[in-house]
């Protein structure tokens, strides 16, 4: 129903709950218990302090360089929560550990990851998990991939796929949404438009009005919303994920939000947008909406919330001890995972290798 | 004279060509309003306005293809591509287009455009952002592939890749970018594209390196210098056409080879050398031609990649190794 509703040529975008934290489209508001809208504001909470210590780890020469989730929390989680993480698809860029860390990551996977170690793109056995995707746009036919393969089995899976704004413009892009949409496979192309592609503004990528617009050309239903309502992004990935899994094919979804954060922390965003800027979106930040949200239905105050950060930033610290502690990557390790079977021709530099290094050591 | 890292060198003849010559134009991801990220294009779109200098959308196919039509209509684009690890999607464009239109069109159209790429690693850098591909460049018949190891080499070689009328890649070390300062004119000047450079002279070995892995040949050879081995050192600057001459020359008076590159072993630029030498120098020879390279595998992320790109040590070891064979 939201699908067909809100019409992104129309220029309609979903929007539930406005930035006082109040219910603007009662009519659309997701169920969902109030033990699970706890829930999933603690999740964003926990995200958020998973990012705001990386940045300062990293800021510590602690961890090396990274992309930050701030202001993001919404539209990752939130799509997310609205999947079932026993049996779909997560299919990652590189900036949405919000729901990264809701399908079974750790923060000891992300701190890993930055701290130069490939084991950080291990994910628990028990879920559906591609690892993070650095050429932008790439993750998108893997994708619709994943889809023919479901479709091809019959099971009863849906994937979901993020990517930004810039992600858009990549041939990736309109490749895998273009299958997806001819073979009518069950994935969610999650738009997280944060506005910017590192310096570059969302109006240079396109000028089509809206990036949900993108959908219709690939015969799919497009659908924008406003990405820092939690409960719009639940309520419109949650029918599109019915709406693909009753094998009515894929759906694109725009998620309208900002990068509050730098691009990464080698990025200065004071030399393409102005402290006003940010200050607006500042206002709108997902967060502070569903606090005030929930402390006005009586569910959450500052007490709790004190709480809450201080274990999780205790967590947390623990988390990154362990990355602190773990052991740095062995000539085995280099030379292991390249193939099943080790070719000789590896073999044979990897001996050579370790044949220098005792030698250093003797020396 | 001015003192310039490799980021101003190559700004600064950026700055010369778009002055000199009308039809370049300077573009890609970031490259306007930021002056790209790691700013060697910092102050052009300021300078030159946004018809010249500009930001694209997001598409490495479309930045390097747009290249190939703004060339046949008379412009000399400089693409910026923001990581090498990041040109794949424009790989169909780079093979099928750019280093094949002349051929193609039986020289009626070409494509004077310069393709450049930060490369290599040893930064800590993220994923994917640390690859040296120069040998597969090298293996497209076509393309002409340089790579500078200092600022004053970059600037020369920047103004000589924009006034060729061939495509060129053009691999800058990003590792070098402000590790190193050195004396660059601020007039323009060429170096010639295909010659490579005699970094200095010497009598027991010769060792062939480029880009960032130049100063690593340098520390390393330092530590031979104490050891009384005499080295010559030969800094390639360009991969494609290769300065044969130069090397072949060089190994007929040392009688030795050592080749360094931090790009994966196998298929290597290392290897078309040695098979030069086998070629051209094989009477001269006192020991094998020898190679120092990445290994065959992927690049690791920074807690391994200590293990994987040669260092001065290994430089060092591999000289004694060849020298006393
Ligand atoms: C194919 C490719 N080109 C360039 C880059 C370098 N790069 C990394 S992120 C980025 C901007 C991505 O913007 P967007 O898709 O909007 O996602 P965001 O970073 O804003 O989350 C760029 C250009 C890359 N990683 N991959």
């Amino acid at each position: 129903m939201l699908l067909k509703t809100f019409d992104p040529l129309k220029g309609k975008q979903l929007r539930i709950m406005d930035e006082n934290g109040e219910i603007v489209d009662e009519k659309n508001m997701p169920e969902l218990t109030d033990d699970q809208v706890v829930e999933a504001y603690k999740y964003m909470l926990y995200a958020r302090q998973v990012d705001l210590k990386a940045v300062a780890y990293q800021r510590m020469g602690r961890l090396f360089t990274l992309p930050p989730n701030l202001g993001q929390e919404a539209a990752a989680f939130g799509s997310a929560y609205a999947l079932d993480k026993k049996k779909d698809w997560m299919v990652p860029a590189f900036r949405e550990m919000a729901a990264w860390l809701y399908w079974g990551a750790t923060a000891k996977d992300l701190y890993l990851y930055w701290a130069g170690s490939e084991d950080g793109n291990v994910t628990p056995d028990d879920v559906n998990f591609m690892p993070s995707a650095v050429p932008v746009a790439s993750q998108v036919p893997h994708a619709a991939g994943l889809g023919y393969s479901i479709k091809y089995k019959g099971t009863d899976q849906v994937v979901i796929t993020y990517f930004g704004d810039g992600g858009t413009s990549e041939g990736d892009f309109h490749e895998g949404m273009n299958f997806a949409g001819v073979f009518k496979l069950p994935v969610i192309f999650f738009c997280n438009n944060n506005q910017y592609a590192i310096s570059v503004p969302r109006r240079m990528q396109s000028a089509a009005k809206n990036l949900a617009d993108k959908a219709i050309g690939y015969g799919m239903p497009g659908i924008q919303v406003d990405g820092n309502d939690f409960f719009a992004v639940y309520a419109a990935t949650k029918e599109a994920a019915e709406y693909a899994r009753d094998g009515n094919g894929p759906v694109m979804i725009e998620a309208e939000t900002y990068r509050r954060g730098y691009h990464t922390t080698s990025d200065d965003p004071t030399k393409y947008r102005t402290a006003e800027e940010e200050a607006e979106w500042e206002k709108k930040d997902p967060l502070i909406r569903m606090k005030k949200y929930l402390e006005k239905k009586g569910l959450w105050d500052d007490d709790k919330e004190n709480d809450y950060v201080k274990h999780a930033k205790k967590d947390i610290s623990a988390q990154f001890k362990e990355v602190e502690e773990y052991p740095r990557t062995s000539l085995e390790q280099i030379f292991k995972y390249m193939y099943e079977e080790m070719p000789d021709i590896l073999k044979k530099q990897k001996v050579e290798m370790e044949k220098y290094l005792a030698g250093k050591e003797g020396r | 004279m001015a003192v310039m890292n490799m980021v101003q060198a190559i700004n600064s003849a950026l700055d010369f060509k778009l002055k000199d010559d009308e039809s370049v134009v300077v573009y890609g991801e970031d490259v306007g309003l930021e002056g790209g990220v790691f700013r060697v294009t910092e102050g052009l779109q300021k300078k030159y306005g946004e018809k010249r200098v500009f930001d694209t959308p997001l598409a490495e196919s479309m930045i390097i293809g747009t290249g190939v039509g703004m060339a046949a209509g008379g412009l000399r684009p400089v693409a910026e591509i923001q990581f090498s690890g990041f040109i794949y999607p424009g790989f169909n464009q780079i093979i099928s287009h750019v280093s094949r239109m002349r051929n193609r069109s039986r020289g009626t159209i070409t494509c004077p455009m310069v393709i450049r790429a930060p490369y290599g690693g040893g930064v800590r850098a993220l994923e994917m952002h640390s690859e040296s591909l120069e040998a597969v460049y090298g293996h497209i018949p076509g393309l002409k592939v340089v790579m500078p190891a200092t600022p004053y080499d970059a600037k020369g070689l920047m103004i000589a890749a924009i006034e060729d009328n061939d495509p060129v890649m053009f691999l800058e070390p990003k590792k070098v970018y402000r590790a190193i300062k050195q004396e660059v004119p601020e007039d323009p000047y060429r170096i010639k594209i295909g010659k490579a450079k005699i970094a200095q002279e010497g009598e027991q070995i010769t060792v062939v390196a480029y880009g960032a892995m130049l100063r690593t040949a340098q520390q390393g050879i330092a530590k031979a210098k104490k050891d009384g081995i005499s080295v010559e050192l030969i800094d390639l600057r360009t991969i494609f056409p290769m300065d044969t001459d130069t090397i072949i020359e060089s190994v007929k008076k040392t009688g030795r080879i050592l080749i360094v590159h931090e790009a994966a072993r196998s298929f290597g630029v290392a290897a078309e050398i040695m098979s030069l030498v086998n070629e051209e120098a094989f009477l001269y020879l006192e020991a094998p031609p020898t190679r120092l390279t990445g290994f065959d595998t992927i690049v690791p992320f920074p807690m391994g990649e200590d293990l994987y790109f040669p260092d001065a040590d290994r430089v060092y070891h591999h000289i004694k190794k060849v020298v006393e064979f």
